[in-house]
């Protein structure tokens, strides 16, 4: 794929700098729809160009930008969501690491089209390494005058804050960002009404996440019919595939959408190591229900893992290799679920405490025979539940993982 | 026993809480400036913080308690986040942590007697190309054999 014209992801050690950014033509696009564009026809060519949210629930960027109310005075907020959680996931790190003025690009878009003058980047606490190299992007950007008070010398502004979490998965959901921002515990918030209209500080709120908004620059630069002939209708342009598990090279690969799973795990990440064949694959992070080996010609878009069943969430694929046991998976999935539910809502605090508590007795061996029914119940009593997308994250997976591997888990308890 | 942070500390605790546009939203990052001096939040802290920010103190301990990352206990001087979530699990995650407890000599807790280390185990550092990973006070360590895992170990014990 190095044809590819999509470049979220610059290889060399001093990619980052800004003096390399503007070498590969960064800002370009935000100099653009700052100095040339009015405020809604920015809006009105990202909604055109079709990105959809790259965090995982796949909203459409420009329809969301949208929603927040025109005109009126009062303080407006961009929040970046660098909260990346979502086990599997890596991609944003990478930006953040690789390439942080290019997301600086696409907030300074993002901000004047929605007539922003603060944005907020929340970033996931382990990430206060990675955070450094954001926080010099901002004052080498500051000090060139693209962002600060007034952004190429005009009269629109855009300040930046570094946010930093610690220690929490349900912060990446939205509105738990937006309550962990502003010193409280996160604890997702009823919608609506949605951050559009009342979000950070009670004002109107854009929340992106990172390689959504590290996809805006190209389509403001290049124009979104440029974004819309890259990969699927519906889903268009290129997606950072994020490949771990057993296979030769993990690592990250930028492809279009609608790439077949096997491609992406077969000719990009290597395939599994010699005398592996695979078992499953999550497709999309943890909260991914995962597809068996049957099932890799799937493409990689919204609508295709959809109707497998699954979703394309981060687009983080983990790849389980025949050697390991699916009640390791299980195991994983359980604990993880149970530790992270923020435990607000009764049916996912307690749904996922007694899932990990069933499955941690199946794996000492200590197992009854209506388990296994037992956690399809519990899963189904989380689903739809729940204030937030974490009872669904939680439930959907296991009830998928327990369905299609339910033969295996049977033996593995002993009946 | 009362809490005061240093000038330097508190000058940054000024600038932070300067930063935002409601002084509780500071209330993060505060809390790790206080553990990053301290080592930890300490209770005589939580009260100070509570009335830096104009809070109530029952908020910042239910902020302490939900965040992982903050330690309301002391902690080792040197703390060290293994991730045992799925691509670390699949990568050897819980040969590699069981290794560390017995070289480190970590029986029961988790921290270890001369109150050097601390080792916790976390879910998805967001490295999973580097399984199984770790981070040593925030720094990021990936493809970590058995071998690179002692050999880490005799490195935190020769500073």
């Amino acid at each position: 794929m190095s044809e590819s014209p999509v470049r979220l992801l610059p290889v060399d050690e001093s990619s980052w700098r800004l003096e390399a950014y503007l070498g590969r033509g960064g800002y370009a696009a935000a100099r653009k729809a700052v100095t040339s564009m009015a405020p809604a026809d920015v809006i009105a060519e990202v909604r055109r160009s079709g990105l959809r949210g790259r965090g995982g629930a796949g909203f459409p960027a420009g329809l969301k930008w949208s929603f927040v109310p025109q005109g009126g005075a009062g303080p407006r907020f961009l929040c970046v969501n660098a909260d990346e959680g979502e086990p599997g996931t890596f991609k944003d790190r990478a930006i953040l690491v690789r390439n942080p003025h290019l997301l600086l690009d696409g907030m300074v878009i993002a901000a004047f089209a929605v007539g922003i003058p603060t944005a907020v980047v929340y970033v996931r606490g382990e990430y206060d390494r990675v955070a450094g190299r954001l926080r010099e992007a901002i004052a080498e950007a500051v000090k060139a005058g693209f962002l600060g008070p007034s952004v190429f010398g005009t009269g629109f502004g855009l300040d930046v804050i570094v946010h930093l979490g610690a220690g929490a998965y349900i912060c990446g959901e939205e509105t738990a960002l937006l309550e962990s921002v502003e010193g409280r515990r996160g604890q997702p918030r009823l919608k609506p009404p949605f951050p559009a209209v009342v979000g950070l500080f009670r004002a109107p709120t854009v929340v992106n996440n990172v390689e959504t908004l590290a996809s805006v620059p190209g389509i403001i630069a290049r124009g979104a019919d440029w974004f819309t002939g890259l990969g699927r209708p519906k889903d268009c342009g290129t997606r950072i595939f994020g490949v771990s598990g057993a296979v030769r090279r993990p690592g990250l690969y930028e492809l279009p959408t609608g790439t077949p799973l096997r491609t992406i795990i077969d000719d990009h990440a290597g395939g599994p190591p010699e005398g592996v064949s695979v078992k499953a694959v999550i497709p999309g992070g943890l909260s991914a229900p995962l597809l068996r080996a049957e099932e890799l010609g799937t493409p990689m878009d919204f609508d295709s893992l959809a109707q497998a069943c699954s979703m394309i969430g981060s687009a983080a694929v983990v790849v389980i290799g025949d050697r390991t046991p699916i009640l390791d998976v299980l195991k994983v999935m359980a604990r993880f679920y149970a530790h992270e539910s923020c435990g607000q809502c009764t049916p996912c605090r307690v749904g996922t405490s007694w899932i990990h508590k069933v499955v941690s007795r199946l794996a000492a061996g200590r197992g009854r025979p209506a388990d296994l029914d037992l956690i399809l119940s519990l899963a189904d009593g989380m689903k739809g539940r729940t204030l937030c997308p974490m009872g669904d994250a939680a439930a959907l997976p296991i009830h998928a993982l327990v369905t299609k591997f339910r033969e295996e888990l049977e033996q593995a308890v002993g009946r | 026993m009362s809490y005061a942070p240093s000038a330097e500390v508190l000058g940054r605790i000024d600038r932070a809480i300067a930063a935002y546009p409601e002084k509780a939203a500071a209330l993060l990052p505060v809390l790790h400036l206080i553990q990053g001096e301290s080592g930890w939040v300490p209770p005589e802290a939580e009260t100070w913080v509570a009335a830096k920010l104009g809070i109530l103190p029952i908020r910042v301990r239910e902020v302490l308690s939900f965040y992982t990352m903050f330690h309301r206990k002391p902690a080792g001087r040197t703390v060290i986040q293994v991730c045992r979530n799925l691509s670390c699990t699949l990568a050897g995650a819980e040969d590699i942590i069981g290794l560390l407890r017995a070289e480190l000599g970590l029986a029961g807790g988790d921290t270890t007697a001369d109150g050097a280390v601390t080792l916790v185990t976390v879910e998805c550092l967001g490295n999973c190309d580097n399984a199984p990973c770790l981070q040593i006070d925030g720094v990021d360590h990936g493809r970590v054999t058995r071998e690179r895992a002692a050999e880490l170990v005799r490195e935190l014990r020769g500073r």
